[in-house]
Parts: structure tokens; sequence; C-alpha cells
């Protein structure tokens, strides 16, 4: 406890020696200003913090919260990094040590578990209670569901106890997610569990995915993080196209599905002038048709956008030779500006597991051409952007596709081979 | 630990398998569902092939939970959703049940236990957001209290269906912005170059690891009392923050001088218009815990505006593309100014490259 009696700002901590107890009959010190986020309607994460500090009397939560209220009062956050891991594994422990341990020490170690959770984030609450009684032996009982990556995020938990803890929850079927720069932890939407716009198994691929890569998740070995989204059709609910390297996004080859006698009973209900507004206006492509009071849908203008299905779930579905599309390369800012996915594979089968296998020798080869061409630090967008788009296509051997494209090249500088 | 202690084998298992987490009636209809309904907000009704139908009662969660919360949900589950959840990309908890008759007494028992019942169809989604100073090594701010102050303040649009779509936010506590994007993200925008500390940094740091992070090449070599350090260009430096995470010792985060931005128009959906990234409408506020007012306060004019006038299934960024920059402005009362022309790599797909104009 040395140190922590050096309470530089007022209200941090008013023990007056020693941070064991507030002194007031109290477990927690006074925290003023988290304490104001504990008013107003939406849950107040900081009163689930104090409750559960409360209740187990958990001394890192106190140490945790005393440091939250400093970084409040100063602006500044106080944890750094290091290099917790387990047995085998060189990535999934989200190593943080304080900056001002001696002013709270009860804080010293506050690391995170990064755990895969079941693809489409589906629970049963025997795994979630087993989950939740793991990380209240060992931890501090903080938990986020769910991180940007896509993982469980089991917040605080000291190096000696993060094996065990490990070794427990890994027997109950958890396992670590990815971090550095290797295979990340894979997000999904429900996808088939509910969903009707589903166009393929996104759930059974990406557990087959993230199965397969295991070992690049558990050692990253690569240039830079690389990671998976899978969504089951263009609505893109988990922001694949521009939050994963890797975005599978379902589609369908033939036409929408109608169902003619759904489409009069909506224009019953809503009028013409909803559908003519409301659909027929928002179609990207003008390629729906008023005609005799239905629609007439024009597949080859069709490009699969999603809205008129979004708008007539009813009435319309997706067509029946569905798939998914490969874009690939979305990543945020840093560093050379915000990059969407490209439509890399316009359409590929997967239904079977050959089809699923096949997928994924494809992943193989674009991470081997990537080992090769990538540079330290760059995201294969980024690779892709500095080589060129053909230059991946011929590296990979992947086919040219029309649809790759948004239009021809506007330029002339280029020898063909005549 | 030492391993020889332990009587089992790891085993790589990768993410936990599903099946077992699905509830009967998903299992049964897996892949065979046909249409769906928003009955009320934050319930929806999924009917499948074979005429099963389920109902999902979604609620918001402080994506800060407690296993005492998750407990709670778990509770939940059981009493009504025959022990089956499940959690969306935006942190809200949906309960699945075959049984249309638990949807009421479910939503009354959430709402009573403080979990906000809606998040469902054209309304303002909960938040996607980053770690901040709770957990994170290189944030400027704490998004978790951000959250709290934003979604205090939009509430009522979260658990009703009221705008013209629905609209996603995310905040983000550095330049790097975890959160992604969104019709409208928060992200901090640092406005001064790195303050390097020389003593730590020869000891700290990979000397070319951190010269090559730098986008725009600021970051030398250069010798401080004998000893090899790193010198920034502050007259080239954009203020990113790359460095700081290759080497701690260039230290960009500041109480003062790391702000925040605001950010409309980011969809990722393909529905209507293709994907968009998000532009920038306001920037310089303050980084102003516990409840960032100025921020909240931005939000809301954005949302009020839109909520006036953007046309059913008119995303933010596609109704701004119907009136324009220019009304958009005019409209949110935001000011428009220098900053928010591009000066970046592909800064020229910014400019209008037509005689499209309007006054």
């Amino acid at each position: 406890m040395d140190g922590a009696n050096d309470s530089a700002v007022k209200g941090s901590c008013q023990c007056g020696g020693g941070c064991a107890s507030a002194g007031n009959g109290k477990f927690l010190n006074e925290t003023p200003m988290l304490d104001q986020l504990e008013s107003g309607p939406w849950p107040s994460f900081v009163s689930g913090f104090k409750e559960l500090a409360e209740r187990t009397k958990k001394p890192m939560l106190r140490g945790v919260l005393d440091q939250l209220e400093y970084s409040y009062q100063t602006k500044m956050g106080y944890w750094k990094g290091g290099l917790v891991t387990v047995d085998g594994y060189g990535a999934g422990i989200i190593t943080r040590y304080s900056m001002i341990k001696d002013k709270y020490p009860e804080a010293a170690e506050f690391h995170t578990m990064r755990i895969q959770p079941a693809p489409g984030l589906h629970y049963n609450t025997a795994m979630l209670r087993e989950l939740c009684d793991t990380w209240e032996k060992y931890g501090s009982g903080i938990i986020t569901l769910h991180g940007q990556t896509g993982d469980i995020m089991l917040q605080g938990i000291e190096q000696d106890k993060v094996q065990e803890c490990f070794d427990e929850l890994n027997q109950n079927g958890w396992d670590l997610g990815g971090a550095g720069a290797g295979m990340r932890t894979g997000v999904s939407c429900i996808g088939q569990g509910r969903c009707e716009n589903a166009c393929y198994d996104n759930l059974k691929l990406h557990l087959d995915a993230l199965k397969h890569f295991s070992p690049q998740v558990h050692r990253p070995e690569w240039n830079y993080k690389l990671k998976f989204k899978f969504s089951g059709c263009p609505n893109d609910c988990t922001n694949a196209i521009m939050r994963s390297d890797l975005a599978v996004i379902g589609t369908w080859r033939d036409a929408i599905d109608i169902d003619h006698d759904e489409v009069k009973a909506w224009i019953a209900e809503r009028g013409v002038d909803a559908l003519v507004n409301n659909v027929i206006n928002h179609c990207p492509t003008k390629a729906i048709m008023l005609k005799d009071g239905d629609i007439d849908i024009s597949t080859r203008d069709c490009v699969r956008c999603m809205h008129c299905i979004n708008a007539m779930s009813k009435a319309l579905s997706p067509g029946k030779e569905r798939g998914i599309a490969l874009l690939m390369g979305g990543k945020n800012t840093l560093k050379v500006g915000v990059n969407m996915g490209s439509l890399i594979v316009p359409f590929m089968k997967m239904e079977s597991d050959e089809d699923r296998e096949a997928f994924l020798e494809l992943i193989e080869e674009i991470i081997d051409w990537w080992d090769d061409a990538g540079l330290d630090h760059e995201r294969i967008g980024e690779t892709i952007e500095r080589v060129g788009l053909k230059q991946f296509l011929d590296g990979v051997g992947i086919e040219y596709d029309i649809n790759q494209i948004s239009r021809p090249r506007d330029n002339p500088y280029f020898k063909a081979k005549y | 630990m030492s391993s020889q202690e332990r009587t089992w084998k790891t085993i790589e298992s990768g993410p936990h398998t599903y099946e077992e987490a699905l509830h009967p009636v998903v299992r049964k209809n897996y892949g065979k569902w046909k249409y769906h309904e928003i009955p009320k907000p934050g319930v929806l009704k999924h009917v499948a092939e074979s005429g099963d139908a389920i109902w999902t009662v979604r609620a918001g969660t402080p994506r800060q939970d407690t296993v005492d919360k998750v407990r709670l949900l778990c509770d939940i589950a059981d009493k009504y959703s025959d022990g089956f959840l499940r959690f969306t990309v935006r942190n809200n908890v949906e309960f699945l049940t075959p049984n249309g008759e638990n949807v009421e007494p479910m939503i009354a028992e959430l709402e009573s236990l403080g979990f906000p019942v809606g998040g469902t169809g054209m309304c303002v989604s909960a938040v996607s957001h980053t770690q901040g100073w709770l957990h994170c090594d290189i944030p400027a701010t704490d998004a978790s209290g951000v959250v709290k102050s934003m979604m205090d303040t939009v509430y009522n649009e979260f658990k009703d269906m009221q705008m013209p779509n629905k609209v996603r936010l995310s905040t983000s506590c550095c330049s790097i912005n975890c959160g992604g994007q969104a019709d409208i993200a928060v992200v901090v925008k640092h406005t001064r170059p790195p303050r390097i500390n020389h003593d730590h940094l020869v000891k700290t740091c990979e000397l070319p690891k951190a010269v090559a992070r730098c986008p725009v090449a600021a970051i030398r070599p250069t010798v401080v009392d004998g000893k090899k350090s790193l010198m920034v260009d502050e007259a080239k430096c954009i203020c990113c923050g790359a460095c700081f995470g290759a080497c701690p010792a260039m230290e960009i985060n500041h109480p003062e001088h790391s702000k925040f931005a605001v950010w409309v128009g980011g969809k990722n959906s393909n529905a209507r218009s293709k994907p968009s990234t998000m532009s920038l409408v306001a920037h310089n506020l303050p980084n102003n815990p516990p409840r960032w007012p100025e921020v909240t306060e931005v939000i809301g004019r954005i949302l009020t505006a839109y909520k006036a006038g953007g046309r059913p299934w008119e995303r933010i960024g596609e109704w701004i593309n119907r009136i324009g920059w220019k009304r958009f402005f005019e409209e949110t009362g935001l000011e428009f100014d220098d900053n928010m022309i591009d000066s970046y790599r592909h800064a020229r797909t910014t400019f209008n490259q037509s005689a499209h104009i309007r006054f």
C-alpha cells in the first residue's frame, strides 16, 4: 500500500493513509466524477462496477475505479502494455500494467483475456454462467460483451492467475482470441439462425475458418493483423466491408424471389404511393417497374443491394442460387486513409464441406502471397493498393472478373502483349 | 505456472461451438426462415417456412458488464426464453422465444431491471465503441463515459422507431477509430504533434520501427545529449498518433489538446447506395469528462435535423446526398470550415468534379 495515500487530486482517495478502505464504512473510495455517470436512464457501467465491487470486495476493482476516477480528473490514460501469455500461445492476453501503481497499487495489474465466443454471439445460460463462475474465481468479474474485435473481453486478472483461469476455461470449450500480427477473432451476424436473408451458413464457415487458422490466431507470424467478418447478406450487419480484411458477404446469382400475392397485400395495406416512394424510387439501378399494379424486377439490372427485400420482407426474398462474395482490404484510416474492401471474388458456392475447403484453400493462397509481397505493419488492403489489383490477382491466381472494377481504366499508359 | 502440474492438454479449439447455444426452434428452422415483422419497438417476429414463429426481445446493455449483470440476463433467459440468449454486434442482448405470451412480461422485467428495450428498425442504435481509460494503453478519452452520456440523451430514440432509417453510432478514443464507421461517429482528434521523452525513448523504442510507422515521413533520427533518439518535423506531422503505438515515448495524448471530432454519413450496408465513408462535420470539441456536453449537443443537432428532413429509408449520408452539404450545415447549425477540405491521400475524390452547384 506504499504510496497509496499520496492523493494529489481531491476526491480520488480520501482514506488519509492506505487505500484499504474509504474509512467511512464503505468498501469503495470516493469517485465523484464517475458517480455523475450513474444518473440518467441508460444503464450505467459505473453502477455495475460499484455493485460488483461492494459485493465481492475485490481490491482490484477498487483500485481500477480509483485509477479511472483519476483519469477522468487528469484527462489522461495510465495503462501500459507488456507480455503476459499462456503456455504455448503468443497472443490472446492483453497485458495491462498501471503506470501509477505507486498511487493505486490495487490496480497494478489489470490484464484482459480475449475469449472467442460462439459465432453469431449465441449462448445458453449454462455456458454463460459457467464462464461467469470461472471469471469471478480468478479475475475481477468485469466482462465486456463484446469487444470491437468480436471477443468476450474478460477484463482484470493478475498474471499469476492467468494460466489457471485459462486452463479451466479451455476445459469448458473456450479458447483465446487473436491479438497482434496474426489471424484475429472472427465476427458473424445472426445468420441462418434467425434471418431469412442469410445466403450461406456463416456460423459454420466462421467456425471452420477460425478452427483452421487457430495456430495463426494463437501464434501471430504475419506482417500484420488479418480479420474475417461473415455477413449473411449485403446488408452487412457485421460491417465487414469496412472493418475486416476478409469480408465474406452472402449474395445470390439468380432472380429475386417474388411472392406476387404478398406484393398485392403489401400494396393494399400501404398504397401505391408507398410502393413508388419507398421501394421503386430507392432501387439504385432502376431495376423495378410498376406493372399492372404489381412489380416487375429486371434481374439483369439488379445489383442485389437488398433494399426492396428489406422493405418488403414478406413478399421478396433473395434468389435460390446462393453463395458468398469475398471483398478484401477493408480497414480504418491509419495510415493510408479509410479503405473499403474491394470485390475480389464475386461469387462462390458455400453449401458443402468441399465448398468451405475450397474457400479456405483460396484464403491460404492469398495469405501466402501477402507473406511474400507485404511489408511489416502493412494490412493486406494496403499491400494490394501498393502493388496493384492486377498484380495481386496474378500473384494469387484469381481470375479477372469485370465485377472487380467499377469501370475500366481512364488512362492509356500500359503495355499490351500485341 | 508450471505446466507439469496439469493433467490435460490445451485444446486449440478456436471459437466456442454454437449448436448447443441455439434455441431448439432456431435449430429446427435453421436456414429456413421466411420473413420477419417488427410488431413493436424492441420486438421482432420471425416466421419460418414450417410455420413456426419466434419472437425476439432486444435490450440495451452498458457493454462494460459484470458477472452480476450477466447472471441477471441469464435469469431472464431461463425464465422467458428457455435458457437461450445472444448479443448483437452493437452490444444489445436478445432473448428468442417461441412463446409470444412471454414477450410483454419479459419487456416489463427487463425495463424494471434497467435494461431499455428497443434498438430495432428505424431507431438510434446503441453505440459500438472502444475501451478508453478503463483498459486501453493509447486512449485520449473514455468511450464508455461518452457512450453513457450520449445514450442518456438519445434514450427515447433508442426505444422508439421514429427516425427516417436506422442511425448507427460509434465512438473511439483515438484516431485509429476502433469504433468504426457509423452514421454518426465521435472520434478523438489529436491537435498537437507527439511530445518526445528522450530518456524513455532510447530504452523502450525500436527507432527504425517508429520512423517507418509515420505516414508522412515526419520522424527522423537525431542525437540528444549524445544518445540516439528521434525528432518530429512538426510542420509535416499530421497528428495521427501512429508513432505512439510503436513508441510509447512519443506521447500524443494531451489533456487539453486531444479534442473530439464528429463524423457523419458512414454506411456499411449495400442497401440502396453503395457503402460510403464518413465525413468530418465538427471538430475541436473539448474532451470534457464526465459528461462531454459539447459532444452530445452536436449529436442532438444532427439527429434533430435528420429526423425532421430525412425521407423514409434515407440513412444520414443518403439524406445529405439529396439535400447537399450546404444545407446540411445550414440545418444543423454546424459550421463548415477549411479544415474540412480534405488535404490527405485520395483528397481529389472528395472535390466536386462537376458543375453541379447549390445556392
